[in-house]
């Protein structure tokens, strides 16, 4: 459940870029190279961001830790 | 759309205009910089052209202007000072010789002879002049020479005016100075101070002269600049008008130019501007023609569009009309730049120094080097790589080696010691490095972190085998998707150009192939990133990927999902089924169209028997060249879909190497010093910090970034322009005195 909030967050966040802030750029020369700009930032950054977490999702195997870490995290990591 | 999405519609028009006011037409087009002029005289050599004999005198003067900084009437002036400052000098060194003279001449005082010549000679004449001497005097003869400089300073002492003649005619003969000096050393002493005092004259003179020149060539380079600007375009005019057209009357000259179709209007006017200024009755005339020929390529930029358009135009500038990368490319070669270069912390840097660049760009031009021009140009290319490194760097949540821990780690170590999980204190003392278990349950919490690389990796020691496996993959599904997009522009292309035959011929085999193949592996990466499986059960993409190619489902444990062997064997059969579609698709229907064409033109030939075997000839040669050529086109892009592919792995390799130098100078330069307990440590840590910043702005943010850039523009180039652009056209280059002005 707490994967959700980010998924939508991030989301909206990218989708706002791209879909919504097109429609209110002014006219101009220079509009359709912004529009083109903010469409392929958002998809290009929103796919980044999927593919790093998507690839934590489900691990096949953990971090292996040196024993001084490991006594470290057990004291100050909840 | 704008015209920065495709290269502006060009007309060539003709242009009528008097020869009176030819020059300050052309000036009014210049000032412009709109229009390109073709030559109309292309077989003419450079001598035979009509204002060849201006072009040369235009030549002549900024010759001039550009190294001995005169001009007409300053020419004289200059010419006179520089005679005076001759004169004036050659007395100077003669007031020296006497100088040296007088002094060493007292040390000869002891000779008793009372005749003597006195002179000075040059250093390498004095041993003929020494020889010659007593071959003619046997010895009557007593000489003293001194070497102060360059010159010899010598005294003869003799018996006799007559000998001393003839020693005066030798010197002569040798050009020896002499000068006459006197014979008690009181007047000597008189010769000597006022032979000072003029030296001190002297002096002062030649100083004021200097000055004065001085002071007429600064007053004259004042002007030079403005001068050689206006010898400049007077050049430019005179070349453009070579390339025109004068009729038999002598009085009308005729242009043809390229022109953008949205500027027609303004050209008009700057030609009736240019006749009026010139107080000629008639205006020019416009006259738009038809032509058959490929216009050349404009892409109207502005100041942040320059640079990215600049780096497409040097791989190749595209065909007329063919859709300009450009645009795409301005977001796109940032963020694979970034991908690769991935440091927050470098980023911020290199975003900072971009926008140094961006405010104080004229300061930065002025100074007039060659590799700083090349910076400041591409100012804002900089500006948008570091913020996407930023990006990217937050991403793989590392900054300068380092990472943050904003929403706390999904991993926690507690689960997995009693009673939850396998370990007791013992174990810890047993082995130096444990792996912590994702199935041992509250060891993963099941929620990933939030936004980017969980930062435990970054302390952990098998952190490259989670990286390189998330890295590969993420560079795969990157290289897919640019692809993609590439070939989509494709399609874009043949609907401009109405070419719908190629959409179904090209563009349909060629998606079916790669998404088949490649879309069906970025599925398999997704399933098995999303699915919860074993770890021992958890089959090698790569190896299923290869097997499927093979048709080899003989080993255990080979599938992701129930249905998966019907579906491989699917795909694999479609995309081999393309192959051939690609290859023998558009050149069989070519062959049957000209084929039709041949024979319905055949009754009608009879007289035209001769034209039509021509056609019929080259029609055979043209249908093996289309064969060849599609067989190139196949094989290029088949092969090279799976080479292409495996080419975006640079995208982990470089990122990959940058995190690696970024951990090595933390763990050898900086750490070091922060372990350091003593007192000393302090300013030990200064120094230390002053050689971890330069080896970072050396190695990390010089080095890598140009290798990322270079990378990043490589895959552009090649990986991505290869699916859609031909880059075959030439570049509009209009006449313009702002362009000439900026290239100076």
């Amino acid at each position: 459940m707490a994967f959700a909030i980010p998924m939508v967050i991030v989301t909206l966040f990218w989708g706002f870029v791209g879909g919504v802030v097109p429609w209110f750029i002014p006219k101009g020369p220079n509009r359709g190279v912004v529009i083109t700009m903010l469409v392929l930032t958002a998809v290009c950054c929103y796919l980044f961001w999927l593919i790093a977490i998507l690839s934590q999702l489900n691990p096949l195997f953990g971090p292996a830790l040196s024993n001084d870490t490991i006594w470290y995290l057990q004291f100050h990591w909840r | 759309m704008d015209s920065f999405f495709r290269s502006e519609e060009m007309c060539l028009v003709q242009l009528f205009f008097q020869t009176e006011s030819a020059h300050n037409c052309i000036n009014e087009l210049g000032h412009l910089g709109l229009v390109q002029f073709k030559d109309l005289n292309p077989g003419t050599v450079a001598f035979q052209r009509r204002f060849v004999k201006e072009v040369k005198k235009c030549e002549e003067m900024e010759r001039i202007l550009r190294k001995y900084s005169r001009f007409d009437k300053l020419e004289q002036e200059l010419k006179e000072i520089n005679s005076n400052r001759d004169t004036l000098r050659q007395n100077f060194t003669q007031l020296m010789e006497i100088n040296h003279l007088l002094k060493v001449f007292d040390a000869f005082l002891f000779y008793l002879h009372d005749r003597f010549v006195a002179g000075v000679i040059k250093h390498e004449r004095f041993p003929a002049f020494e020889k010659i001497l007593w071959r003619l005097f046997h010895g009557n003869f007593v000489l003293r020479h001194e070497d102060p400089v360059k010159k010899d300073v010598f005294v003869v002492f003799v018996q006799g005016d007559q000998i001393r003649g003839k020693i005066r005619k030798l010197c002569d003969g040798f050009h020896a100075s002499m000068y006459p000096c006197p014979n008690n050393a009181y007047a000597r002493k008189e010769m000597r101070t006022n032979v000072n005092t003029r030296i001190e004259d002297l002096r002062l003179v030649l100083k004021r002269t200097e000055e004065f020149r001085e002071t007429t060539l600064t007053a004259a380079a004042a002007n030079l600049q403005e001068w050689a600007s206006k010898v400049k375009k007077m050049k430019a005019i005179y070349y453009t008008l070579n390339l025109c057209n004068i009729d038999i009357t002598q009085k009308l000259i005729v242009a043809e130019i390229w022109c953008p179709v949205s500027d027609l209007n303004s050209v008009h006017t700057a030609l009736i501007h240019g006749s009026e200024q010139s107080g000629s009755s008639l205006s020019p005339v416009v006259n738009r023609i038809q032509t058959q020929q490929t216009p050349p390529t404009f892409n109207r930029v502005n100041s942040f569009t320059s640079g990215f358009q600049s780096i497409i135009d040097a791989y190749g500038v595209g065909n007329y009309q063919e859709i300009n990368p450009a645009p795409y490319t301005m977001v796109t070669f940032p963020f694979l730049f970034a991908v690769m270069f991935g440091d927050c912390g470098h980023g911020l840097v290199m975003t900072l120094l971009a926008l140094w660049l961006i405010l104080h760009q004229e300061h930065f031009r002025k100074l007039k080097n060659e590799l700083i021009d090349m910076l400041v140009d591409g100012r804002y290319i900089i500006f948008l790589m570091g913020l996407f490194s930023i990006y990217t760097g937050l991403i793989y949540n590392d900054c300068f080696s380092k990472s943050f821990n904003v929403f706390g780690s999904s991993w926690s170590v507690r689960p997995m010691f009693h009673p939850h999980g396998p370990w007791t204190n013992d174990t810890l003392h047993d082995s130096g490095h444990l792996h912590l278990d994702p199935l041992v349950s509250g060891v993963y919490s099941g929620n990933p972190y939030p936004f980017g690389v969980d930062p435990i990796w970054n302390i952990a020691s098998n952190k490259l085998s989670f990286l390189n496996s998330y890295k590969m993959k993420m560079s795969v599904i990157m290289g897919v998707a640019h692809m993609l997009f590439g070939v989509t522009l494709s399609l874009v292309n043949y609907i401009f150009f109405r070419n719908l035959k190629d959409v179904a011929l090209q563009f349909i085999p060629e998606v079916i192939f790669m998404l088949s193949l490649f879309g069906y592996l970025i599925f398999l990466i997704l399933y098995k990133w999303c699915v919860v499986m074993k770890s021992e059960s958890a089959p090698s993409i790569l190896l299923l990927f290869i097997n499927m190619m093979l048709f080899d489902y003989s080993s255990e444990g080979t599938v992701l999902y129930r249905t998966q062997k019907p579906v491989q064997i699917f795909l694999v059969v479609v995309a081999v089924l393309m192959v051939p579609w690609l290859l023998f698709a558009k050149p069989l229907l070519l062959y049957r169209k000209h084929k039709q064409l041949k024979f319905l033109s055949l009754p009608f030939c009879l007289s035209l028997f001769f034209g039509v075997k021509k056609a019929f000839v080259s029609l055979q040669v043209s249908m093996a060249d289309i064969f060849v050529y599609q067989g190139i086109h196949t094989i290029e892009y088949c092969l090279g879909c799976i080479s292409n592919t495996a080419s975006y792995l640079r995208l982990w390799a470089l990122s990959l190497a940058h995190a690696e130098l970024s951990e090595v100078l933390w763990k050898m330069v900086l750490q070091v010093a922060l372990r350091v307990t003593s007192g000393m440590g302090s300013v030990l840590l200064a120094v230390t910090f002053a050689a971890f910043a330069v080896l970072t702005v050396t190695i990390l943010l010089v080095m890598e970034g140009l290798s990322a850039f270079l990378h990043a523009l490589r895959l552009h180039w090649v990986e991505f322009q290869n699916k859609f652009y031909k880059g075959s056209g030439y570049k509009f280059t209009p006449l313009s005195f702002n362009r000439m002005r900026d290239m100076q």
